[in-house]
Order: structure tokens, then sequence, then C-alpha cells
């Protein structure tokens, strides 16, 4: 048969140049058109929200008004500030120089026993301080139990003097003295130690804005209560004022009470000596459930997660079940690039509705929490963010991981299951007690059940759910004591981006997989 | 870029079925090339290939002589129906065809011309989960269409369609390819493409059985055979054979021969006076031809009995 010659047919269609955001455009336009996926953002959203009022459901371990809120220091934490305070008025610029003799001190071992001994952070030194109320600004140096020489300010902060040099770190004895100075400048506090008194090493500096012109500067004792009573002894000498001395005062910081010294401490002075002894700790309230986390406001979280892991498998593959994915590859062929718009959709829905639901949580959960009478640990502004935009951001990757892992298998229900596995599980099994188990607050409250810290803290490192580090707030302090950092009180083993980063690590080897599949296999 | 359809020697095996061996053809623009053979020769196979969904073993598919994996916004040059139940069942049509229309930065008022020309304008705002096969058909052709192509490949586009479907369907498929695209339609049934396809594939068993036109199949299955009824059978097979026929008995008074034309026939018999009754070439339906050309090619038939 003989063909007329034909005149073949051009494109009418008025398509503009190819562009990687037309396939972003088209897989919103899938999202946004299954009713299914839009409510499951809803739920997501929903669930996080609704578990505020499940995570303050929390009581403190003494009951109702017999437990005073405890005090707040400079930086609006809540503290504990109670030692013996052997004190004198300092008015304006000034230095004061110690030799510490001795550190020695009782530990209780029974109710009504004490033997000889120190705690690790048992401590005496010289502070000096904006005045004996509990909570106000100070910079110390002091000698400790078992952590060498320290400066230490405003309660959060640590640093290790003279003791970090090996052979230092050991106790204070007649053969070993510690010679410690502290110069007031100003709101600037320089501290040093020297171990002849002669020859000094710098320590640090404190900044201490708020610092009056008359402030209180002397010696301290102080050793944390583990349960029992503890005490600790200070024999200073040498004590040199750049200013006239006047009489030296002895206070319990913080009296007695609920947050008050365990032990009234004492000051006795002889020919040219000093002797302190006292009880308590000057530290921030952390690493246990006597301070509440904003975090908790967040508990929801992995609950919100479960919707976004479903929508982020299933948005490719329900496009396996019913075919729908030859007709995505045949629109866009180069499979890469469908996969890669897939997953910047996926994310970006899922952080905006992490984003909303974060929002709501911590507004919603900041009333509540300041309702349950647990003092909140203050969250600056930029943590607030970074808690917030964290929470959004390892929802996005765990769709995205989720997304990953639907395109390897192809079929929702084992996706689906394979996603909640390694992102859920790692998580509720690491907060195991979950927080549903009744908020125990007590120190020590924790109560087993799971699996050890230890292995909890691993799975806290190299599963997905390491993303969750991006959502603590409640920094670790290496000097409080009986600090217990467990996931239930928000301590993750991970700083939080780093925690995220191991949870896009996840993602990202995921993708990789994925994209290679995508391309090798027939679809 | 011209409006063809080129497969050059496509292999491919899944397991230990051949589903490709060898496959080569080319479809033309203007016309409607029917894609035929029976269920398993390989059509499905082949048009994935097209359009970069499969990849094969060995051999080629271009379109216009590029590769479908290198076309900008491919929907804009091949539109392909491969499979009507490839839907998202929440869905509507209209926002199928919607997130279709995106992905190749076509505007939406795209989308509603489609769905006038594919007749889906009462549905159109439906869950596709909700459609017959039927409508089904309708929208996968309303996305095939989408970017206006100039190459068209549409996988067994009759099923479930109703009588009317059906007419629709040919006289659509014959409108497309007198505009002057290339149209590739297949089916297993001949009787769907006999008065659509201007041209042939017949495949079996993963190659081509055929590349022809719908007359040449048909001359060919007919063998230019030709019928003589006659009461003088003895008589009219000598003369016959004298003039060089292969002469055959088919019946108490009926010859079937070759190697010889119909006119020749008669001129024989008349100078030899022998009586006659009728001289016809013998001509098979397309059915037939079809039958006979891909009947060693069919994998799985019924035992013969009788």
């Amino acid at each position: 048969m003989t063909t007329a010659p034909v005149t073949p047919y051009r494109s009418q269609a008025a398509a503009g140049r190819e562009s990687f955001w037309h396939l972003v455009h088209a897989e919103w336009t899938k999202f946004r058109t299954v009713r299914g996926w839009v409510i499951a953002m809803i739920v997501a959203i929903m669930a996080i929200t609704a578990f505020v009022f499940l995570a303050s459901n929390v009581s403190s371990s003494c009951s109702g008004s017999a437990c005073p809120a405890p005090p707040t220091g400079p930086g609006g934490e809540p503290v504990t500030d109670a030692f013996y305070f052997a004190h004198q008025p300092l008015t304006g610029n000034g230095t004061i120089t110690v030799q510490i003799t001795s550190l020695t001190g009782q530990v209780a071992v029974g109710p009504s026993q004490t033997v000889p001994g120190l705690q690790p952070w048992s401590k005496a030194g010289i502070i000096i301080k904006q005045s004996t109320s509990p909570g106000s600004a100070y910079a110390a140096m002091m000698v400790t139990g078992s952590h060498g020489v320290r400066m230490q300010w405003d309660y959060v902060n640590d640093t290790p003097g003279l003791g970090k040099g090996a052979g230092e770190a050991g106790g204070v004895s007649a053969a070993s003295t510690r010679w410690l100075r502290l110069v007031r400048d100003g709101d600037t506090i320089t501290g040093y130690d020297s171990a002849d008194g002669t020859h000094w090493t710098l320590a640090g500096t404190a900044t201490l804005p708020r610092l009056t012109s008359t402030v209180q500067a002397g010696l301290f004792a102080a050793a944390p209560s583990n349960g029992n009573t503890a005490t600790a002894t200070g024999v200073f000498r040498h004590i040199g004022l750049s200013w006239p001395a006047t009489r030296w005062t002895g206070t319990n910081v913080g009296g007695s009470g609920p947050n008050g010294v365990p032990q009234p401490g004492t000051l006795r002075q002889s020919a040219g000596t000093i002797t302190v002894t006292g009880s308590g700790d000057i530290t921030p309230l952390a690493g246990d459930g006597s301070v509440l986390s904003l975090q908790r406001a967040l508990a929801g979280t992995p609950i919100g997660l479960i919707p976004l892991i479903l929508v982020g498998a299933m948005f490719i593959t329900a496009e396996y079940r019913r075919g729908l994915i030859r007709v995505s590859l045949a629109a866009s062929p180069r499979r890469g690039r469908l996969l890669a718009a897939k997953a910047v959709m996926i994310a970006t829905v899922s952080f905006v509705t992490g984003l909303i639901a974060a929002a709501l949580a911590v507004a919603a959960g900041t009333r509540t929490l300041a309702r349950t009478g647990v003092p909140l640990w203050p969250v600056p502004a930029l943590t607030l963010a970074r808690m917030l935009v964290g929470t959004a951001a390892l929802l996005a990757v765990a769709a995205v991981l989720a997304l990953a892992i639907g395109t390897v298998l192809r079929r929702s229900a084992a996706a689906v299951a394979a996603a909640i596995v390694v992102i859920f599980v790692p998580y509720l099994l690491a907060l195991v007690p979950p927080l549903v188990g009744g908020g125990v607050l007590a120190r020590g409250g924790f109560a087993g059940g799971g699996l050890s810290l230890v292995a909890r803290e691993w799975l806290l490192r190299i599963t997905p759910a390491a993303g969750f580090s991006a959502q603590q707030v409640v920094p670790r302090f290496s000097q409080v004591t009986g600090a217990f950092y467990s996931p239930n009180w928000g301590y993750y083993p991970l700083a939080p981006w780093t925690g995220f980063a191991v949870e896009c690590a996840w993602a990202a080897a995921a993708l990789t997989l994925a994209f290679y599949l995508l391309r090798r296999r027939d679809a | 870029m011209t409006a063809t359809i080129e497969i050059d020697g496509l292999r491919k095996r899944f397991g230990s079925t051949q589903a490709l061996d060898g496959m080569t053809f080319t479809v033309q623009p203007g016309q409607v090339t029917g894609f035929v053979g029976p269920n398993g020769a390989g059509k499905s196979t082949t048009m994935r290939v097209v359009v970069g969904l499969d990849a094969p073993d060995a051999g080629t598919a271009s379109i216009g002589g590029r590769p479908y994996r290198s076309l900008q916004n491919p929907l804009t040059h091949v539109g392909s129906l491969l499979d009507a139940g490839a839907l998202q069942p929440g869905r509507s049509a209209r926002n199928h065809l919607l997130w279709l229309a995106h992905s190749q930065g076509l505007a939406a008022g795209r989308v509603d011309e489609v769905i006038a020309l594919a007749g889906l304008e009462p549905a159109a705002r439906r869950k596709a989960g909700g459609y017959s096969l039927g409508m089904r058909q309708r929208l996968g052709i309303a996305a095939a269409l989408l970017g206006d192509p100039p190459v068209l490949i549409f996988d067994e586009p009759y099923n479930g369609m109703d009588p009317e479907g059906i007419i629709w369907m040919k006289g659509f498929l014959r409108a497309l390819a007198a505009q002057g695209r290339a149209v590739l339609v297949s089916s297993h049934l001949m009787s769907e493409l006999e008065d659509t396809a201007g041209h042939l594939v017949v495949v079996g068993r993963g190659r081509v059985i055929a590349d022809t036109t719908v007359a040449g199949l048909i001359a060919a299955a007919s063998g230019d055979r030709i019928t003589v009824r006659t009461t003088a059978r003895a008589q009219a097979m000598t003369a016959l054979a004298g003039a060089g026929a292969e002469v055959a008995t088919t019946g108490p008074g009926t010859l079937t021969i070759s190697n010889l034309s119909a006119g020749k026939a008669v001129a024989v018999l008349t100078a030899h006076a022998v009586p006659f009754g009728e001289v016809t070439a013998h001509r098979a339906t397309l059915e037939q031809a079809y039958m006979e050309l891909t009947h060693a090619s069919v994998e799985f038939r019924a035992e013969e009995t009788s």
C-alpha cells in the first residue's frame, strides 16, 4: 500500500522548559488531592498537641504546699543554693587570697551514723557573692572531694583549675596545700590557683553583669547530700584581703527547710586559721525530675511521627500498588528526579506540619507545665527556636526516610512496618518506662523495666531516633551530684544537631539505596 | 523530531520466559498501527520498553531517533495508556490529570480540554476509584493526550468498553492518525483493529511475524488460490494441470487451484470446452489470516478434538 506523505504532527501544548519544580508541583498536587494524606497531617498535629496534657501529668516529689519553689539563679534557672558562708562585705574592687590546708568531711552511712569521708563534689574555698540570698550571683574558687581545684560561677559554669594537672587532682593535705585567689574588678571576677602561693595560674574569668558595688566575700564549705546528710570542712590559712578587714559573719545560706542546708554549718577561728564546716550545694537543679523540661510539651512527637511515617511511605508505595508509578515514571523518565521531587515535597509538608504542631504544643505546654508546681527550666529564645525547628526537621527527615524505605520495599505494609521499626521503636525502647508510665519525679524514681541506661543511650546514638536529640533543652551539668541523665528526663547522649545529623545520615543512606534500586529495577 | 517509534532488536527475558526475542519494527506517522498477537506475545513489554519503564536485555527503542529517557517534558512527545487501572482511587479524574499537567509544566486549562476530548466531563470531579473500566480507558486516553503528543501508544484500549465506546474509540484513533500522529494500538483481537489500522504488526513469542498492511496480510493468507465449481471434474483437472496449475479436489464439484490466475483459468476451461459454474478468487478474512499466522505461536491452545 502506498502511503501519502504525511506531515508529522507537532504538539500544540505550550509546555515551558522542563523544570524540577514542575515535578515538585505535581507531587504537591498528588498530595493535596488524596484526602487521607491531608487528614493524616491534621492527625499528626492533633496527636502532638493532645499529648501536652498527658506530659504534664506529673506530681512533685514533695506534696503540695510543703514544697516551696526553689530559688532561681541569675539566668532564671532553678538552683540549689545552700552552704555555709563566712563572709564580710566588699565594696568596689578587691582581692581575696587563701591557703587551704585541709578538706575533710563526714558522710552518713545510716540514719544516725556518720563516718569520715568526702563526696566527689564536697567543696570548700573562697567565694564572692552578690548577697547571702539564695540564687544570687557568685563566683568561687574551691577544692573538691575528687574533682581537684575548680572555678564555678552563677551555678551553671564550672571549669577546672590547677587540679587538671597530673598529680594535682588528689586530695588536699598539709603536705599538699592549695592557694586560691579571686580578684574582683567591676563586674568581672577572675580566679587563680597556685601550689605554693607564688606562682599563680589563671583558672577562669566570670562576668556577673548585675553585681552591685557592695558584695559579700569570704570562705565557704558545702557537701551535697546524697540521701543522707554529709558535711565538708575546710581549713584556711594566710587569709589575705585587699580591703580593710572586718569581722567574719557566719551564715547558713538558704536557711533550713526543704531548699536550705541539710545541717547548719560552723565557723571556728584560731590564731591565723579559720575552719569552716558546711553542708548543701551550689548547683543548678538538673539531671532528674526535680525540674521540668519544656521538652515534655513535645512528648506527643513520637505519636505524631506515625501518621507522617505512614504518609511518607505510602507516598510512593500507593503508586506501586496501583501501577501508578508507571504513569509517574513515564512523565518523569529520569527517575532520580521523581524521587527527589517526592522527597522535597514530603519533607516540606512534614516540616510545616511539625512546626505548627510543635508551636501549638509548646504554647499550650508552657502554661500547663507551669501549673504542675514543678520548676520549669528556662529556655532562651534561640534554644526554643532550635527545639521547634528541630522537632519539625526531625519529623521531616523521618518522613523522607519512610519514603526511601517505601521506594526500596515497594509495599505499603512492609514499608510502614520497617519505618516504624527503625524510627519509632528505638525511641520507645529508649524511653521505657515511657512517659505514660506515670511521671515519677523523685530522684532515682526511674523504675527500670526496660533496657539498661547504656543500651537506651546507644539506641539514641545510632538509630534514626537520635534525631529526637534536637528537642533537648535542659543541658547536662557534670557538677550536679546525683544527676541521672536519662532520656526520660529529656537528656540525650548526643548534642542536638549531632543527633539530628545521625538521623539525616540514615535518611541519606536509605535514599541512596532507593535511588539506586529505582533506577535499576523495571517499574 | 519525526513522529516515529523505532524498535530495533529488543530482547528481554523474565526468568525462564523469553518475553522479547528480537522484536523489530517501526511505527510511522499518519496511520494507526495495529500491534496484534496472542496474550503473552510481548506487546505490553515492548510498549513498556518504549516508554522507558522496562530496560531491555538487548536492542533499542527510540522516539524519532531519541531514547524516551532523553525527552524533555516527555508527555508532549509521547502519550501512552498502558494500564487503565493505574490510578489513585481516592483522587478525582480531574486531579489525576492536573498533577500530570503540572509535571510537564502544562496549564490547568489543558486538563479541561482533554476531559472534553475524552468525553469525561460529567464524571471528571468524581473519585476515579468508582469508574468503570470503560471510563478508566477514557481517562487514560485523556492523560495520553494531555501533552498533545505526535506519538501515541495505547495498550488494549478497547478492554472494558461498551459497543458504543468501541465505535467512539475507533473513530477517535483514526482521527488522531489523520492529524499526522503515529498511533500504536495493541490488541489481542484482530476484529478490534480491522477497520482502524492501516498497518499491522503481528507478533508472537516475542518477535514480529508479519509487518504489513491490512490488504497485504489478507492477500498473503489467501495465497492466490482460486476455486472452480464444475460438473466435469476430471476434464477440468486435466485441462488446468496442462496449463501449469496445481489442482486439488476439495469437494464433489469443487477444485482449488493455485499458480494460475482466475482469468487464465476461465480462458483455459473455455478453450477446452469444459463446463464450469463458477471461478472465484479464494479470499481469507482478516481474522482467518491472523489466526493462520499466529497459530504456531499461541502458547496455550485448547486441545483440538474431532
